[in-house]
């Protein structure tokens, strides 16, 4: 039941973060909150008993993706400086 | 609005599609079949503690094969991509400067990369006895390498050494596994090595080798998908 | 059996996130939003994927000291699609970088993001 709950709550989490990655004109803000779903998402895993799925989650889903994320937006960036 | 229009009915279509499957959906109350057989025969199947790994190395190691060969497949497709816009760099030289890094920083990252790095080995080699494994360990080295990288921009990485490393790593992953077939046990299987005592460290096989091998090479690609993505950066600062 | 159950709950979600994913892919203009569209999509699908192979009450298949291996068979989670997800989650790295890497050589080419100034092949 405790599991139950907790899950309803991280679904509510993920769900309003990636409404915010959509709809946020902060395309940094935007990256952020894409990252944050992928952390969260991994802890959901982590309740459905795939704590292999979750370790892979929360290092590249959250890490790398948002970190390639940056240097892309960064390359952008400076190209328009 | 005929845009508008079309967005709505493919939203629409596409959640009518689902319906059926959650509406069937009650969750399961025990395994597949296939599940168990993999459940039953942990121990003298393929040895290994961890079932995930033992599916992803053994039962379908040749689907972590080709995962591989996409991995490089996309990191030599990127520095491809991005070593012929090289010529235009010269005219962002002038513009951007980077700010300097942080003294907390550049101290922090002397202490806990090599930390990172040995919890990166530690995840793939007790990849069958404890949840995690090649993928798992080769990501969290290429976060140090990161780290690295964010601490000094101008660190300069020795492709050579990269590109060793991952094509030796791959190399003896293909080699291995056409050594079982050449023996006569099937491609990629692992009692190539005795299985040993079920649950410690040398066991299983040779599944610990192997994943370490994709350790090794995930770790090697993903730090250099990373690195060519900030090449340029490092170069401005020059 | 109540629809407030731990798998339910999660393959809504997955299936929500997947119909966000869909519209920001085909509302927005800003290249790097249909990126991230496409990165949300995936992390939809891997949920969904896991949380057909959980099993009720079941914990991680793992054989340790909490699950012995001879009653493993009535205590684990299915293994094989977790398998599958972690392949997908490693691929999904690639793609999403993939996808970034040709935002940035057509921002190089066309010096913007706007998706409705690549009309080359629209006649």
């Amino acid at each position: 039941m405790l599991y139950t709950i907790s899950t309803l709550i991280l679904s509510l989490i993920v769900l309003v973060l990636a409404v915010i990655a959509i709809i946020h004109k902060n395309i940094t803000v935007a990256i952020i909150a894409m990252g944050t779903v992928g952390l969260f998402t991994s802890v959901i895993f982590l309740l459905l008993a795939a704590p292999d799925v979750a370790m892979t989650e929360a290092a590249i889903g959250s890490g790398l993706t948002t970190v390639i994320f940056f240097y892309v937006l960064n390359k952008i960036k400076n190209h328009d400086a | 609005m005929l845009k508008k229009g079309l967005i709505l009915a493919i939203l629409i279509g596409f959640s009518l599609m689902f319906i059926p499957l959650i509406q069937n959906f009650h969750g399961n109350d025990k395994l597949s079949d296939l599940a168990k057989y993999y459940t039953e025969n942990a121990e003298h199947g393929a040895g290994a503690a961890n079932i995930v790994t033992a599916i992803v190395i053994t039962y379908r190691g040749l689907d972590t094969l080709g995962e591989v060969v996409i991995l490089f497949l996309t990191a030599s497709v990127i520095g491809f991509f991005l070593k012929i816009s090289k010529s235009e760099k010269d005219e962002t030289l002038r513009f951007s400067k980077l700010r300097k890094t942080s003294e907390l920083l550049e101290t922090a990252t002397k202490a806990l990369v090599p930390t990172i790095f040995m919890f990166g080995v530690y995840i793939f080699i007790n990849g069958h006895l404890t949840p995690g494994g090649g993928f798992q360990g080769g990501a969290v080295i290429a976060t140090g390498f990161v780290l690295m990288l964010l601490a000094n921009p101008q660190f300069k990485v020795n492709h050579k050494v990269i590109e060793y490393i991952e094509s030796l790593s791959g190399f003896s992953f293909a080699i291995l596994g056409a050594l079982g077939a050449i023996i006569g046990l099937g491609f990629l299987d692992n009692k190539i090595l005795p299985l040993g005592t079920f649950g410690e460290l040398l066991s299983a096989g040779i599944i610990p080798v192997i994943y370490s091998f994709i350790g090794l090479k995930v770790g090697a690609e993903l730090s250099g998908i990373v690195e060519t993505l900030s090449e340029n950066q490092s170069e401005i600062e020059i | 059996m109540s629809y407030f159950s731990l798998e339910y709950i999660a393959m809504i979600t997955g299936f929500l996130l997947i119909v966000l994913g869909i519209w920001a892919i085909l509302t927005y203009k800003n290249l790097l939003k249909i990126v991230i569209g496409f990165s949300l999509f995936d992390t939809g699908i891997n949920i969904i994927i896991v949380s057909i192979a959980y099993v009720k009450n079941s914990t991680a298949p793992i054989i340790d000291s909490a699950v012995s291996l001879k009653d493993a068979v009535n205590k684990i989670a299915d293994p094989v699609p977790q398998a599958l997800v972690l392949t997908s989650i490693v691929i999904g790295l690639g793609v999403t970088a993939l996808m970034l890497a040709y935002v940035l050589k057509l921002y190089q080419d066309k010096k913007t993001l706007d998706i409705e100034s690549f009309t080359d092949l629209k006649w």
